[in-house]
């Protein structure tokens, strides 16, 4: 049974930037304690650390980290370096917790860079941050330098592990979230996903092996490494290791990130962000961030905010993006705003998500402005269901999939739109 | 996908100030020498931090600095929305967040506002000083709802504290960027709950510590492997 997270575990703990972000204050918190030793402990240690933890990426896919980072060649060959790639393009709508760590607690990102490329033999590092986050870039660069200077990183550095970290920054495309899109747009191309196989760890930034994890996997590596991989898990729950940062958003009383155990009541996290705001019921939440499928009030209460627990119910932990709707809301209105969103983002290569998210938009919008059909919901359903598992990568899913959870769930909204043009709420 | 082309009126010709090109130097060090094309993104953005958007003759002097073909340097130019290709407010540049978490916070609400206090959106003001757009989730959900003005987050907005933001910026004001309701970040309204154990920070996290589980001889395996 996951309990409450008591300060002592957490790993975060300049979530809210009430201490000092810098070097100094981030040693105080135990940040590049026992790095050296880390490093001199082998990359096969590290990577098994990372493994008995349970650790999941943070991203949204959920992937083992321990276990991707085993695809990284062995020995580096044919002067192929191995390259580290951070994705700190934070765009899922509803999620807002990479920018928290880059801002409050950089420091524990790039600690986490260097533990990491030394368990995959990289010697450079590429952060790629959204564009939009100019404060958090500043402050990231300024942190890097305080590094450099101190010698914890760079080439000759007390780690004994020559390492350059480099930020590099997007101009706001959505879709450079996708890792290879990522790769794409450090190439400084349009960021379009590649096809794969090949995948990144035979084939990746410049051709050569390279592992891409999210922001706050790298931030909870120190932690891990010092604590031990079991720690870690037993903060969560099995195969679900470690607490993490949940953004919640929408109509709660308290909006904000929380960092708790993974496998904790939906319940409790709810009434951690101060209870659906007052006077309102709970209608639907999307648990995972933006592409994520929605659910209804009554079966999310009985969930439990892990990977597994929310796959369960039909949906994804994702990011861990958790926004909230109470019965004011019209779902209509709401996943005619998400379409929208894919239908702006999408990159344009495959056809079905290019034309796909513009159609899907264009017959919500529609049925939201009393000119539905009644052919629009079963239409709906199949245009969503042409772009879904067609396309290069997961953007045609992510476009999809709340087509046919709002559908699925609150079919009846939609229905009643159609028929009498107007809203039920 | 969003369809974007360059503008009509284009200046006769750009030059990079001495600032930029520094900066731009800088950020081409930081790729190995073949991948100088990796630039063209932070280089598009200093360009229209100098200009305040990006135009034709701009991109024909960025290809040339990186050896890429123009094509190559419009397809990015256009491909991302953060780049202006049409001049912007010079005073206040507002990018209102619209995607589901803002809109179920009132973000609606605040464009009415914008509108009222600038004019319909995607178009400059009459004396140039300011423009507004809707952008997708920049990623402050929890401080929802919020827009980006010149760069930075003003968060936590209502229809009151955004017009007041505006007259302010017209006066001459800098307003100042973060939570319009008095939160220093993404914590929870009110009086925390969490991170208060003051043994986080009084310096004994600090301590040297032994690492569980640590291989024994861990120091002469590392050797042997960095020396091999």
């Amino acid at each position: 049974m996951v309990g409450i997270l008591e300060d002592k575990d957490r790993i975060f703990t300049n979530l809210y930037g009430l201490h000092d972000w810098g070097l100094e204050g981030a040693k105080t918190r135990g940040c590049w304690n026992a790095t050296k030793d880390m490093l001199d402990a082998g990359p096969a240690w590290i990577i098994d650390n990372i493994k008995n933890s349970g650790l999941r990426g943070r991203g949204g896919a959920g992937f083992g980290t321990g276990l991707k980072w085993s695809f990284m060649p062995k020995e580096v060959k044919d002067g192929r370096p191995h390259y580290l790639v951070v994705n700190a393009d934070e765009s899922e709508p509803g999620t807002c917790k990479d920018r928290e760590i880059m801002r409050h607690d950089p420091h524990l990102l790039i600690e986490g860079c260097l533990i990491a490329s030394r368990a995959m033999q990289a010697h450079a590092c590429y952060i790629y941050i959204r564009g939009e986050y100019v404060r958090e870039r500043e402050v990231l660069e300024a942190a890097i330098k305080q590094a450099y200077d101190a010698k914890l990183i760079g080439k000759n550095n007390v780690h004994g592990w020559d390492f350059d970290c480099y930020v590099h920054h997007g101009a706001g495309a959505y879709i450079c979230g996708e890792e290879t899109a990522l790769l794409e747009s450090i190439e400084g191309k349009k960021g379009q996903p590649r096809f794969k196989p090949p995948f990144p760890a035979s084939f990746g930034l410049y051709g050569k092996p390279t592992t891409i994890n999210n922001t706050e996997t790298l931030a909870s590596v120190p932690w891990i490494v010092q604590h031990g991989g079991q720690a870690f898990l037993e903060l969560g729950k099995p195969n679900n290791g470690g607490p993490k940062l949940f953004s919640v958003s929408g109509h709660v009383n308290k909006p904000g990130n929380y960092e708790v155990p993974l496998g904790m009541p939906f319940s409790e996290l709810l009434e951690m962000a101060g209870g659906v705001r007052n006077g309102h019921q709970l209608k639907a939440v999307i648990p995972g961030g933006s592409s994520a499928p929605v659910l209804p009030a009554d079966i999310v209460m009985d969930c439990t905010m892990d990977f597994d627990s929310i796959a369960k119910a039909g949906s994804m932990l994702g990011s861990g993006a958790v926004i909230v709707m109470d019965e004011t809301v019209c779902m209509v209105r709401a996943l005619e705003r998400l379409s929208y969103f894919y239908f702006e983002e999408s990159c344009g290569q495959c056809t079905p998500c290019r034309e796909g998210t513009g159609w899907m938009y264009r017959i919500i919008h529609r049925i939201e402005h009393g000119e539905g059909r009644p052919e629009d919901l079963e239409l709906l359903n199949s245009v969503a269901g042409k772009i879904g598992g067609h396309t290069i990568c997961a953007l045609g899913d992510a476009a999809a999939m709340p087509v046919q959870s709002f559908l699925k769930h609150f079919g009846d909204e939609f229905a009643y739109h159609v028929e009498h043009r107007k809203c039920m709420v | 996908m969003s369809v974007r082309r360059l503008a009509k009126e284009q200046p006769a010709s750009f030059a990079f100030s001495a600032d930029t090109m520094a900066t731009a130097t800088w950020w081409i060090a930081k790729y190995p020498a073949e991948r100088r094309q990796s630039a063209v993104i932070p280089i598009l953005w200093l360009v229209q931090k100098q200009e305040g958007w990006v135009s034709e003759p701009a991109i024909r002097a960025i290809a040339e600095l990186l050896g890429m073909p123009v094509i190559r340097v419009l397809e990015v130019a256009t491909f991302y929305t953060m780049f202006q290709l049409e001049p912007v407010g010079k005073v206040a540049f507002v990018q209102l967040c619209g995607t589901t978490p803002c809109m179920l916070c009132g973000a609606n609400d605040l464009k009415t506002v914008l509108k009222e206090k600038i004019g319909p959106k995607n178009h400059l003001s009459a004396d140039g000083k300011f423009s507004w757009e809707e952008v997708e989730c920049l990623g402050a959900c929890s401080n929802a709802p919020m827009a980006a003005i010149n760069d930075y987050y003003y968060e936590d907005l209502t229809p009151e504290t955004l017009g007041q933001i505006l007259d302010d910026f017209a006066a001459g004001k800098s307003p100042k960027p973060g939570s319009y309701v008095g939160r220093g970040a993404s914590e929870p309204h009110g009086k925390i709950q969490t991170l208060l154990d003051p043994r986080l920070y009084d310096g004994s996290a600090a301590r040297k510590i032994k690492l569980p589980n640590a291989p024994e001889k861990a120091k002469k395996a590392g050797k042997a492997e960095t020396s091999a």
